[in-house]
């Protein structure tokens, strides 16, 4: 398993593809904390898999304030195409070219593999990194402990 | 490890000893082809293990991907204020291919409880807030997909065949 940025650290900066011809960049997101969810692969055949179960979380998320990016090395057209099967109402972005880069930044890229870990990190409207978990690549690990996160950030 | 945050507790719908020495939680969707695959795997394993299992199910409907999935969790639970709920639950896995709002009102009127008080209380909400309430202790709990099993609280990661969920079961025996 790589090794995760971890909490306290500054979140590396990114601008990836949202859409085929739209950029997102983690700045313009600074003011409310961002749910960074990286994820091995769009198309994963299960119910229910991690990026679908958030999307049915969102209104929690969003209670928080909190903004959820889903990231992948899938190219943009692969996600388009994705969530719209899945009604995906979140960004996902496409750490697609150089493949892995933000991954890489993160300590989230399984090199052996080619895609990226199923990390999770929770950034507050600092840009700090306030919590972040690697899961074992085949288990999805769920939204208990980003809304955690999520909690404790209000608290402070 | 995730575990369960919401313990089972009188408004549960149990099956067997809720003080059994193994309490079997499943969070489920009712329009999930996984989901239906475990509902018979489930009844071997309460066969199984008898009096030594409880089984507990609570709704996690996935409505952005199961459009039906909602409206069938809010059934099960109307059906559940008449003590019927188990007889529902089983009765929308077994016919889970035609999943659909008449599906529902065919099998409440099938099981002699009005199919006008379903319709009204569909139309109402009057069980969602019941659902969501599963749902959230679901997503509190690290349900991570239909079906997620809890073991004594602990939730089972991998396979749910028969021989995985007797195997993870015995271990706490």
């Amino acid at each position: 398993m790589a090794q995760l940025l971890e909490a306290g650290t500054r979140a590396p900066d990114f601008t990836l593809h949202v859409t085929p011809d739209q950029k997102l960049s983690l700045t313009e997101l600074l003011g409310r904390p961002v749910i960074l969810a990286f994820y091995p692969a769009d198309w994963s055949p299960v119910c229910g898999d991690q990026m679908a179960l958030y999307n049915e979380v969102l209104p929690e998320f969003q209670k928080h304030r909190a903004e959820l990016l889903g990231i992948s090395v899938d190219g943009a057209w692969c996600h388009a195409a994705f969530a719209q099967t899945r009604h995906l109402h979140f960004p996902l972005l496409a750490d697609f070219e150089p493949k892995g880069e933000v991954a890489k930044k993160y300590g989230a890229f399984r090199a052996g593999d080619g895609y990226c870990e199923r990390a999770l990190f929770v950034i507050d409207g600092k840009g700090k990194i306030a919590w972040s978990y690697c899961s074992p690549v085949s288990v999805n690990p769920g939204a208990d402990g980003i809304l955690q996160a999520l909690e404790d950030l209000s608290k402070s | 490890m995730s575990t369960l945050k919401v313990p089972v507790a009188a408004r549960d719908h149990v099956q067997g000893d809720s003080n059994a020495p193994v309490i079997l939680v499943e969070y489920g969707d009712y329009e999930c082809p996984h989901c239906r695959h475990a509902c018979p795997i489930v009844k071997q394993v309460q066969k199984h293990f008898g009096k030594q299992l409880g089984f507990v199910f609570r709704n996690f409907p996935l409505k952005e991907i199961h459009p039906n999935a909602e409206s069938a969790a809010e059934t099960a639970e109307f059906a559940a204020g008449q003590n019927r709920f188990w007889e529902m639950h089983d009765a929308i896995y077994e016919n889970q291919d035609a999943l659909g709002p008449p599906l529902l009102l065919e099998l409440a009127e099938r099981m002699e409880l009005s199919g006008q008080a379903l319709a009204s209380a569909l139309k109402e909400g009057e069980y969602a807030k019941r659902v969501k309430e599963d749902f959230i202790g679901g997503i509190r709990s690290g349900v991570n997909g239909t079906p997620t099993f809890f073991i004594n609280g602990k939730r089972h990661d991998g396979p749910f065949e028969l021989a995985d969920l007797v195997g993870a079961i015995q271990a706490h025996l």
